[in-house]
């Protein structure tokens, strides 16, 4: 049976975003940024958030970071999910990938929701893995957090 | 005579697994060892007949305990070369060498009267370590030097990996109190000139703290020989249990070091104000003790003794030197530490050019075979050989010829199966 639970992990469409990486390479003009590490492996992802005039759009994202195929894959699909995407659908997406992350491979994820990013499903049957698919959204994440109040009253005088 | 392996491996139930419908290839054991029957017998024969907490009470079985509990630490001070009183239980290395940091420590602020005046600490004295410690050996002495204003400094490592002895000579002056260092290094795999470092230590009058977790398995291990003042292993890297580990101190100083944890079983008499504490070992032993684990510790012992350490570790040399060879010949991949045909223990870290660690552990777990990925606890290292982490492959007794092979074979298709 050896190959095939690895070829389910290691799937086509992982393997092509981990060497493609979308996004990688940090960009300047962030509105916000997350530098995350890995304790077990050591790996580190700096994310740079860039968003629109208004402050409630995701422009993109910028990436820089060392890591396993999982890790910079899942990075390279965020990037895809994220270009003009409203900044109050994040949380949603954020929930659904950490749902699907924890479900040890019983939720197969929305593709409307998750893009390419369904893909990474499979991962979470290795429970040691999990942490390399999550470390690009926990960066996501914590760049939101720091946006400032979609309300604030900016540049309006 | 070589090992029997196929005889050792029948004593190691683990070893009929199966990991990924193969039969499993243990190739951690530089993280924890398998365990043979005779401990596991051990342990549950403790539970079993005699269960009870040693140096209290009268009865039958706590008499019992308390004899095969002292019994076990003299087997143990005889497998290391110390005497009894000089065998102090620890939860393992780790809890060892804070217990060490911790006592000097309270040495430092002033506990423990004038004897323990060579455990104090202070702005202008230095403690020193390696490059190449784990961090069991290194943060304990970080926050030792931050908690009494002595500065940190350590012994750089090459590009290979090799301990630069220049640099130890010209650090280890008249300000250095405490010289920790590894035995054996638990990523490198290679052996510390530990005779030239403890010289070096002698003339300027500092404490020598040996790490000998990872050289306890596998070579025979003198203490007195190798003139250090402490040492610290844990068992469950040499196929005792885990939870139990020991400190090694001369009689001398342990006597004289104030003690770190305190509460029952260490005393001689105490006050509403004060206790007195009793000498070495009980000093360092508060509390109702791992009595099951001391002794399958012994056990591991009395089994490595069985085989005879200069056996274990002559098998162990070859092994180590199979690993190495097999890994060189594979395009792309770097093995770190001494090269083929220089002194290493059955351990060997490499990188995989153009795949991650953890992308290789998963390969060769879907072969079966388990290794260890990530940093082994030895960030700064790594840090210095220009990687985040590698992955290690490391054998022991039961290991076969034909798994190093089958683990070589592995490691030659990973580049191509991530398509590098
Ligand atoms: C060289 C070295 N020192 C210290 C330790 C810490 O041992 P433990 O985690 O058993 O306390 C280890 C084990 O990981 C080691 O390899």
């Amino acid at each position: 049976m050896s190959g095939a639970g690895l070829d389910s992990l290691y799937q086509e469409v992982i393997m092509d975003h981990s060497k493609q990486r979308h996004g990688a390479g940090l960009r300047e003009d962030a509105a916000t940024s997350s530098h995350q590490l890995n304790p077990t492996c050591g790996d580190e992802l700096t994310l740079n958030l860039h968003v629109n005039a208004t402050g409630d759009t995701i422009d993109s994202v910028s990436w820089d970071g060392q890591g396993c195929v999982i890790s910079q894959a899942s990075m390279s699909m965020l990037h895809d999910l994220l270009g003009g995407l409203p900044v109050a659908q994040v949380e949603p997406r954020l929930a659904a990938f950490r749902e699907m992350m924890r479900s040890k491979g019983q939720i197969e994820g929305d593709p409307d929701l998750l893009g390419d990013a369904v893909a990474l499903a499979g991962v979470s049957r290795y429970v040691a893995r999990v942490k390399c698919a999550m470390l690009g959204w926990v960066a996501l994440e914590d760049a939101v957090r720091q946006l400032p109040p979609p309300d604030a009253d900016l540049g309006h005088p | 005579m070589a090992l029997d392996t196929e005889c050792i491996r029948a004593d190691f139930p683990t070893l009929r697994r199966h990991v990924s419908d193969r039969p499993l290839v243990y190739l951690d054991s530089a993280a924890t060892s398998l365990k043979p029957l005779a401990v596991l017998d051990a342990e549950r024969d403790f539970y079993e007949n005699r269960n009870s907490a040693v140096h209290r009470g009268a009865h039958t079985l706590a008499a019992e305990a308390t004899e095969l509990f002292e019994s076990a630490r003299d087997h143990i001070a005889r497998f290391i070369g110390a005497e009894p009183n000089e065998v102090v239980w620890v939860p393992g290395a780790t809890g060892a060498l804070n217990l060490l940091a911790y006592s000097f420590s309270n040495a430092s602020a002033g506990m423990g009267g004038d004897e323990a005046h060579r455990f104090r600490l202070g702005p202008g004295d230095e403690i020193v370590v390696t490059e190449q410690e784990h961090h069991a050996n290194l943060i304990p002495w970080q926050e030792l030097a931050g908690r009494t204003g002595a500065s940190l400094r350590y012994i750089p490592v090459d590009d290979d990996g090799r301990l630069q002895m220049d640099e130890a000579t010209a650090l280890i002056g008249e300000r250095v109190k405490v010289l920790a260092f590894t035995h054996v290094s638990n990523v490198l795999g290679s052996v510390t000139p530990v005779a030239e470092l403890v010289a070096l230590a002698r003339a300027v009058g500092a404490l020598v703290v040996l790490d000998a977790c990872q050289s306890a398995p596998h070579l025979p291990l003198d203490v007195k020989a190798l003139d250090v003042d402490f040492a610290v292993l844990s068992g469950h890297k040499m196929l005792g249990p885990l939870g139990i580990g020991v400190l090694y101190g001369r009689a001398d100083l342990l006597n004289a070091m104030p003690p770190f944890l305190t509460g029952g079983s260490m005393i001689t008499s105490v006050t509403m104000e004060s206790a007195e504490f009793l000498p070495s070992p009980a000093r360092f032993e508060a509390g109702t003790q791992p009595v099951a684990q001391a002794i399958s510790l012994a056990a591991a012992a009395h089994y490595l003794d069985g085989l005879g350490m200069a056996r274990v570790h002559e098998r162990d040399a070859e092994l180590g030197q199979m690993l190495v060879r097999g890994l060189t010949e594979i395009p792309g991949i770097r093995v770190l530490g001494p090269a083929a045909g220089e002194d290493r223990v059955g351990l060997a870290s490499f990188a995989v050019d153009g795949v991650h660690p953890h992308d290789v552990g998963q390969f060769l777990d879907d072969l079966g075979i388990a290794v260890r990925v990530g940093h082994h606890c030895a960030q700064p290292l790594h840090r210095r050989l220009g990687l985040p982490a590698s992955t290690r492959a490391s054998t022991y007794v039961y290991t076969t010829d034909d798994e190093v092979q089958a683990f070589i074979d592995g490691v030659s298709e990973v580049r191509g199966y991530f398509r590098v």
